[in-house]
């Protein structure tokens, strides 16, 4: 199932965009179901507007392709919530409870199974089987699989969607721990006291990307893989680290053992060394303490 | 040509023919509810169950889905076949016990008792009305939407479609005999006639009078007793 961005209604529908899908599929009947999917990850659901002009401009009937929209579970006709709960009632989470995990996620929501609440935030879908019976009862939120779920975890698991699943809970997890960072070079703090992320003081460091340049702040919580930056930077692509203070380049004395790129080596406060790999969206590093 | 044995007999049938229309055309009866001439077959009903095979590897099919084959043995009314069509007439007989045309196929068939509940369903998802709709009024009007028990035929979204002509022809095949009658919602109606004349549907001499292919409407009056 594809992200959920469940931030446009019916009115905002582009005819543009649904064009804009139909043009990539020009291949012959087989290619409906693909443009369905792709309406459905751009609106969240499949809205009648959409169906007509798909109907209008594959030349297949109306009846034809509402057949097929009713006809998948993973087709929706409805505006559907933010988040997206599924509760397997399968044979094997059904005998291990849950039923009684779905009837607290209704009670918890106030809707029924296939209902969105109405503040748009959940729709709840039971779903057959999930294919981790052994896990089981399992439900999914926002493609976040929970196993073993009983009824008093729900509302703790309603709370974590809310706040969404990508933050750490931190203080919770041993694992996680703030660090300070100086330049290897002029010996300077990295932290910065005046920008936060994850409650912490975030570490600065100066970014360079092609002809841009611009601050990066990393969350100094190890284990944390949040950061803000002054400009985007494209998936894979490798950014050469400056310290803020003297200007020079980090030094790198080593590849990723992961993507090959040059790791970038910082000191840690106290004794230690940090190296963080240098491509956007590679989440390799090294931390050696003394 | 085809050579196959239907009932004992070596007959010979034209190539490409399917087993009911060999069978009928040498005259051996074999009652259908979703066939039409006219129609491609459907094999939905399943009321045209024929024995092919013998022994051990004998297995009923849909005779009027089952092309000819060379030496085939069929058996159209042998003891399996009967008592699998009984239990399909009273299977249909409780999902539609408004319906004339099944009520006179499970008469035909020696059925005197009903053993399961009646569901008095709009619908036995045959699919007559939506090959009419398209291969004979080239309309597309209605199909099948959803699946499993929430399957049902219809225009999309409920409403009035925009290809339907009103000709009619959906109402005129349904075996379940009051399919597409939606009474007073015209917005939802296909055919809606009845919706134009005040009180709708429910006075008897005016409904005689009205464009309704499924005079008498049986299933009709049961819905207004409940």
């Amino acid at each position: 199932m594809a992200a959920n961005t469940g931030t446009q209604s019916a009115e905002d529908i582009d005819s543009k965009d649904i064009l804009r899908i139909l043009e990539k599929h020009t291949e012959d009947r087989g290619g409906l179901i693909a443009i369905l999917e792709e309406i459905q990850a751009e609106y969240g659901y499949l809205p009648e507007k959409s169906l007509r002009i798909i109907s209008d401009k594959t030349g297949r009937p109306l009846v034809d392709v509402y057949s097929i929209a009713t006809f998948y579970r993973s087709f929706s006709l409805k505006p559907r919530g933010k988040h997206l709960i599924y509760a397997c009632l399968g044979t094997a989470c059904h005998v291990r409870g849950a039923p009684r995990v779905v009837e607290e996620l209704k009670h918890q929501l106030g809707i029924e199974a296939g209902e969105t609440t109405p503040d748009k935030e959940f729709t709840l879908e039971t779903v057959n089987c999930l294919g981790a019976c052994a896990l089981g009862p399992v439900v999914v939120i926002d493609g976040h699989y929970f196993s073993k779920v009983r009824k008093s975890r729900i509302s703790q698991l309603l709370e974590q969607a809310r706040n969404g699943f990508g933050t750490l809970e931190i203080g919770k997890d041993k694992r996680i721990f703030p660090l300070n960072v100086n330049c290897p070079h002029c010996n300077h703090s990295l932290n910065d006291d005046t920008y936060d992320i994850d409650g912490h003081p975030s570490i600065r460091v100066t970014i360079s990307s092609g002809r841009k340049q611009g601050w990066l702040r990393l969350s100094c919580l190890y284990g944390s893989y949040n950061f803000a930056s002054e400009f985007d930077v494209s998936i894979d692509s490798v950014v050469s680290f400056l310290c803020p203070h003297c200007g020079v380049l980090f030094p790198s004395t080593s590849d990723c053992s992961v993507c090959a790129a040059p790791m970038v080596r910082m000191l840690v406060d106290g004794g230690g060394i940090l190296q963080i790999c240098s491509r956007r969206g590679c989440k390799n590093h090294i931390l050696d303490l003394v | 040509m085809i050579t196959l044995k239907i009932n004992g007999l070596d007959v010979s049938v034209e190539k490409g023919s399917t087993l009911l229309e060999a069978a009928r055309f040498l005259g051996f009866p074999i009652p259908t509810l979703c066939y039409m001439d006219g129609l491609s077959p459907y094999g939905a009903c399943r009321l045209c169950v024929v024995e092919i095979g013998e022994g051990a590897k004998a297995k009923l099919v849909s005779s009027c889905t089952y092309p000819s084959e060379e030496g085939l043995k069929v058996r159209t009314a042998s003891s399996r076949v009967l008592r699998a069509r009984r239990m399909i007439l009273e299977l249909l007989l409780a999902s539609c016990p408004q319906s004339k045309i099944i009520q006179d196929l499970a008469a035909a068939h020696g059925i005197r008792r009903q053993r399961f509940k009646q569901e008095y369903e709009d619908c036995i998802l045959c699919g007559l009305c939506v090959r009419m709709c398209e291969e004979q009024m080239m309309g597309k009007a209605i199909g099948f939407r959803g699946r499993g028990e929430n399957r049902s035929i219809g225009t999309p979204f409920d409403i009035k479609s925009d290809v339907c002509r009103l000709c009619g022809g959906c109402m005129y095949v349904c075996p379940a005999c009051q399919l597409r009658c939606t009474y007073n919602e015209p917005e939802k109606a296909i055919c809606g006639a009845c919706a134009n004349l005040s009180p709708p549907c429910v006075e008897k001499e005016q409904f005689n009078d009205m464009m309704c292919y499924m005079d008498p409407c049986v299933a009709c009056e049961i819905k207004k007793d409940k």
